[in-house]
């Protein structure tokens, strides 16, 4: 990932293909369009019944047919295997198919094969089947536990169904860094097709913890928002005044990375370049960042490094902004790191229009702004009608802004205090 | 054709996603029907919920075809 200095000569990685599923619906293009209408993905909780909980507001992928953006399962995951998969698996092949046919990338031969490989993490896997598997095993019903529970619920198992769904034979990978592990998984990938370990690789990130544990569970944490339950379109409201958590939502972002030469030899269709990444760990807290958050902060300064470049040259930061108490640590990290270069950045928050997709939400975020470059357009954040602190950056409140922009930098942050970074470029 | 078949029948059909007139008598789970070895484990649980019966893993491993099902829960209902 260094442009400069003895590493000069090293694989270039560029993306060509993105696939998604939000709140907001299916498909990158209709995820963007929304993004930049300003429109948002949230509503009470549907899925079950969280009257009982204190937060019951959610971004769920919606129900419906496909060609209108809700999610038909059939369409994507043959009947008789649904019930082998957890829904993060769903949400994942879901992604995972529009970004590999995005790419164009059908590798024919067994070596092409054996040089595309999987890198798709997530943030807590499948809580829902471990949830309903707990219950047999409570009731005295051990015997009854499907064969299928454990390899519905690991992790890992997005990239091996994507890999058997594909005959990709190469480096088979999952990350597991909480809300890191979508960056995590990008990064990672990228340095493996740099390494030369893989010419192609999928990776990304899914999601579907909107389920009874994972409310509860967020909510005994004190991190979800609480007091807008009866106006869900305005409980992700990131470093505004009257912010009070996060709000839960689930999705799939995948790219297809490739190396640079491999790309430009099919005529493939790139949209930017993996030019940066960098990462840190916070040495300090389980949930909450160091003041300033000087782990934000050096993930940051590693990705900048890594890419040879300086603040300068990003027009652009995705915030990590979940619209907690920690965005204005965020905030106070990349003030610091860009100085001067502060004045003309433009920053936001995508998950006042999304809600925080965990695992999914540094892959998600990743497409948006590689988006962002694409249409030289930064998307809004929603809600922020009275920053609680004021800042020189433009965090693009309510509307999106035209600006040139050609480099971006996206940060996501976890639980363990794991931080990542990511610089993408246009091509 | 028997309640039991009938019953196995669409256990089947559901279980592995096949069409019903692929279900016949002498049709093997794994070589014909596209199941997998987890797919049969799922399958004998399924025919132990929806009979009462009790099947123990050496009887399941001999559970190779539609036939053998029915064979085994008719006559563990008979007895």
């Amino acid at each position: 990932m260094q442009s400069t200095g003895s590493m000069s000569g090293q694989r270039r990685v560029v993306v060509t293909g993105m696939g998604m599923v939000s709140p907001l619906g299916l498909g990158v293009e209709r995820n963007w369009s929304r993004i930049v209408a300003g429109e948002n993905g949230f509503g009470r909780i549907s899925s079950f019944d969280a009257s009982d909980l204190p937060a019951q507001v959610a971004g769920e992928v919606p129900a419906g047919p496909t060609e209108s953006g809700g999610l038909t399962l059939s369409d994507w995951v043959p009947v008789k295997d649904q019930k082998k998969m957890d829904r993060f698996i769903h949400l994942g092949l879901v992604a995972a198919t529009e970004a590999v046919e995005d790419s164009g990338w059908k590798p024919e031969s067994e070596e092409d094969r054996c040089r595309t490989g999987v890198m798709i993490g997530a943030g807590i896997g499948g809580l829902q089947t471990i949830y309903e598997a707990s219950v047999t095993v409570k009731e005295g019903r051990a015997r009854r536990l499907s064969p299928f529970f454990i390899p519905s619920a690991l992790i890992n198992l997005v990239s091996g169904h994507v890999s058997i769904k594909y005959g990709f034979k190469g480096p088979n990978h999952s990350v597991v860094t909480a809300c890191a592990t979508g960056v995590h998984a990008i990064g990672d990938a990228a340095r493996m097709i740099m390494l030369g370990d893989a010419d192609v690789m999928v990776a990304g990130g899914a999601e579907a913890a909107v389920c009874p544990l994972g409310i509860a569970g967020f909510c005994s944490a004190k991190a979800l928002s609480t007091h807008f339950n009866d106006t869900p379109e305005k409980a992700s409201r990131p470093w505004d005044r009257d912010r009070d958590g996060f709000v839960m939502g689930e999705g799939a972002g995948i790219v297809v990375l490739e190396e640079y030469e491999h790309a430009k030899a099919r005529g493939a269709k790139i949209y930017a370049e993996v030019i940066g990444y960098g990462m840190s760990g916070d040495a300090h807290h389980i949930t909450a960042p160091a003041a300033g958050h000087e782990g934000a902060f050096r993930a940051m300064q590693n990705a900048v490094r890594s890419a040879g470049l300086t603040t300068a040259d990003i027009q652009y930061v995705n915030a990590h902004g979940t619209s907690t108490m920690a965005d204005d640590l965020e905030l106070d990290a990349v003030e610091r790191l860009f100085g001067d270069d502060a004045r003309k950045l433009a920053m936001s928050s995508t998950k006042s229009a999304t809600g925080h997709l965990l695992g999914a939400a540094g892959a998600v975020e990743a497409i948006y702004s590689i988006l962002a470059i694409r249409d030289n357009v930064a998307p809004p954040t929603l809600n922020l009608d009275n920053p609680s602190r004021e800042s020189v950056i433009d965090r693009v409140a309510h509307t999106a802004q035209e600006r040139k922009i050609d480099t971006i930098l996206s940060n996501s942050f976890g639980f363990g205090g794991t931080n990542a970074s990511i610089i993408l470029r246009g091509v | 054709m028997s309640e039991i078949a009938d019953k196995v029948k669409k256990i089947v059909v559901e279980h592995l996603g096949v069409d019903e007139s692929k279900v016949t008598p002498d049709a093997s789970f794994i070589d014909d029907l596209g199941a997998d070895s987890l797919d049969t484990v799922e399958l004998v649980m399924a025919f132990e919920e929806a009979f009462s019966v009790e099947i123990p893993e050496d009887a399941a491993e001999k559970i190779t075809t539609v036939k053998d099902a029915i064979d085994y829960i008719e006559k563990q209902k008979a007895a």
